[in-house]
């Protein structure tokens, strides 16, 4: 839409720095965490704590890569990205976290549907939401009913297949 | 008993009529994924995972298998009528194909595919039923070094020595054995990053983790893109029958393709879609039509469909006689011989022959329901192209979560889904290959138990990882897949290797 869009992680290898420092934490987390492993590796002369501390070391190289990589060839521009699509579909999935147990499968994925259908241009959720619930509850059906999956039940489910 | 009287035990199996349904589910959902694009057959295996737990072993695997070979007939469809591969093996089939299509020679092209998909497949199947015992006496004498030095080379082959960066695929590589060090250490009982969350211990699940990839992080990438509108559909013209100069022109191609993607896809060298690009690029150049191709030459359909078709039968002689995936479709198959209890590798012949051959012998037969499944019906499949993306994203995505939902309804799974899938997002968007993840997710744990075996036995001697011939040229080839291919780039010719660049199956 506007040319603001390009501002975030555009900058010249931003990208490359960005996945550098991830990369970087990441092995930080598993150095620490492999140090913290007291095991001494016994006969094999490595024990738990060290394939993660090998691991942390590869990450370390790889986002020195990054680095390097950003520095000297900047990063590619990419093709625009639309951030709404994005925003509703991770917002169907957490609805769908936090609505499963209290609302049941049939509902809390009804709802992922219709935002995920939103994020493809289906806005209407009058008619997207119905059809996922009626979708769901299908889903529900065959594979709780007949192929005995454990989904967890709510008002709808009990309320259909008698609990 | 030799290799024959086991397959005409396996044929018996294969024939029971609860099996052959499973085969034709799995077919019909092979081809029905192969031809939709955005889910392949990883995801679907991946999908399908949890809800076979209460199913019959050897009829799920076999199912397991159908959709695999399924997936690869039927993403021809997309390739041809929409110029949208439905899976990354039929890459190159779009650019003959879909140049056929229109020329309203769309017919003939799906025919040369999926006659083509045929030859290769049952070929190739044979060929790993002959293959296969030789391999499994082999792998009796391959020690934990020679595991670890093969899966050693899985790694590279999977995530280095093809697509556009060594960096990026080495990246994808180290995050998925990174997430592979979670959870209970096979050896020694240790806990590892598990951070006190119980979820945890168990590891990540191959499973959520390939679902969140596959179908969140693609929903959301397709989704990010904007509303592009619905590519156009080339609708079949006249019949699918071919002419006899189609034959002609088209057999040769299918069994070159079949001599190219076999040993490609049974070697840890990477999956079908290198098998369909090399055959592209050997049929462009032996063929007496060159004015023809990039203006849809038939035998640029002929060979690469064959080609991917006989290496996903290669894909399986590692899979089954030394249980090592070497792309993720593999992977998440190793997943669910495990699921059931069953460890792939030399024993597996020997303890479950039934199953081992019975899922051989089911290979064979699928090969004759796709081939039925994808020239009459075609017209069927088509079909299919036509449902609206939204409602066929927000299906995908609520069968992504049935399966998580179902193995293990705990908030730490579904958070997991939806992280793991914004970071498939993220790694499509900076063109980050998946596959290495999920592979080194499920083949990091087995190495590292290998490598420690290995080193237990020589008490501490690293020395041992190369004191035999076969382990020692197993690590040089890995060496060489590596830096050979850093090199090219490094050089500026990486122009062929990130054409080749495997992304799923």
């Amino acid at each position: 839409m506007s040319d603001q869009k390009n501002a975030d992680g555009r900058r010249p290898g931003g990208a490359a720095f960005f996945v550098a420092a991830l990369l970087a934490a990441l092995g930080c987390l598993l150095l620490w965490q492999g140090l913290s492993i007291p095991d001494k590796g016994g006969y094999a002369g490595i024990g738990s704590g060290d394939l993660p501390i090998f691991i942390a070391i590869c990450l370390w190289l790889l986002a020195a890569a990054h680095v390097w990589k950003g520095m000297r060839e900047g990063s590619h521009r990419l093709p625009r990205q639309e951030p709404l699509p994005v925003l509703f579909i991770v917002g169907g999935l957490a609805m769908q976290l936090i609505l499963l147990k209290p609302l049941g499968f049939s509902i809390a994925s009804g709802l992922l549907f219709a935002c995920t259908a939103a994020a493809f241009g289906k806005r209407r959720i009058h008619i997207s939401l119905p059809i996922g619930i009626g979708f769901a509850l299908v889903v529900y059906g065959v594979f709780d009913r007949l192929l005995q999956l454990n989904l967890p039940a709510g008002v709808l489910e009990n309320l259909i297949f008698g609990g | 008993m030799t290799t024959f009287d086991f397959l005409l035990q396996g044929l018996g199996t294969a024939l029971d009529p609860m099996i052959l349904l499973y085969a034709l589910i799995g077919v019909t959902l092979g081809t029905a994924v192969g031809v939709l694009p955005g889910i392949g057959p990883a995801l679907t295996v991946a999908l399908l995972l949890p809800v076979t737990y209460g199913l019959d072993p050897a009829g799920s695997l076999i199912m397991f298998a159908g959709i695999y070979y399924g997936g690869m007939y039927g993403g021809s469809t997309t390739s041809i009528l929409l110029n949208t591969p439905g899976e990354s093996a039929s890459i190159v089939t779009a650019l003959e194909g879909n140049q056929m299509a229109r020329a309203g020679r769309g017919g003939p092209a799906l025919a040369t595919a999926a006659i083509g998909s045929f030859v290769a497949g049952l070929l190739a199947t044979l060929a790993l039923a002959f293959l296969a015992p030789h391999i499994v006496k082999l792998a009796l004498v391959f020690g934990p070094r020679e595991y670890f030095a093969l899966m050693v080379l899985a790694f590279v082959t999977v995530s280095a020595a093809f697509g556009d960066s060594t960096m990026k695929g080495l990246t994808s590589l180290f995050v998925g054995l990174a997430l592979a060090v979670v959870g209970i250490d096979g050896l020694t009982g240790q806990a590892r990053l598990s951070f006190g969350v119980p979820q945890l211990l168990d590891g990540i699940e191959v499973t959520t983790l390939a679902v969140a990839m596959f179908a969140v992080g693609e929903a959301l990438f397709v989704a990010a893109q904007g509303a592009g509108g619905q590519e156009k559909v080339h609708a079949i013209k006249g019949s699918v029958a071919m002419t006899r100069a189609d034959w002609a022109r088209s057999w040769k191609p299918w069994l070159r393709g079949t001599a190219i993607g076999f040993p490609i896809g049974a070697m840890p060298a990477g999956g079908a879609d290198i098998a369909s690009f090399l055959s592209y690029g050997t049929e462009k150049r032996m063929t007496r039509h060159p004015e023809e191709f990039g203006h849809g030459a038939i035998e640029g359909v002929a060979g690469p469909e064959a080609a991917n078709n006989a290496a996903a039968a290669g894909t399986l002689v590692p899979l089954l006689t030394l249980g090592l995936p070497t792309t993720a479709t593999a992977a998440i198959m190793l997943a669910g011989f495990q699921q059931f209890g069953l460890q792939p590798g030399p024993l597996l012949f020997a303890t479950a022959p039934q199953l081992v051959w019975g899922l051989i012998a089911s290979l064979l037969i699928a090969n004759f329901m796709l081939l039925v499944l994808n020239l009459p019906l075609i017209r069927l499949w088509v079909k299919l192209l036509t449902i609206p993306r939204p409602w066929l994203y927000a299906g995908i995505l609520l069968f992504a979560t049935l399966g998580t939902i179902g193995v293990n309804p705990s908030p730490v799974e579904l958070s997991m889904l939806m992280v793991f899938g914004l970071m498939g997002y993220f790694m499509r968007l900076h063109g980050y290959p998946i596959a290495p993840v999920v592979v080194g997710l499920i083949l990091g744990p087995m190495a590292e138990q290998q490598l420690r075996r290995a080193l237990s036995i020589s008490q501490g001697d690293w020395t041992t990882l190369v004191s035999t011939p076969l382990s020692a040229g197993l690590l040089l080839v890995a060496l060489l897949a590596l830096v050979v291919p850093a090199f090219l780039r490094w050089r500026g010719k990486g122009a062929v290797l990130a054409q080749i660049a495997g992304d799923e199956d």
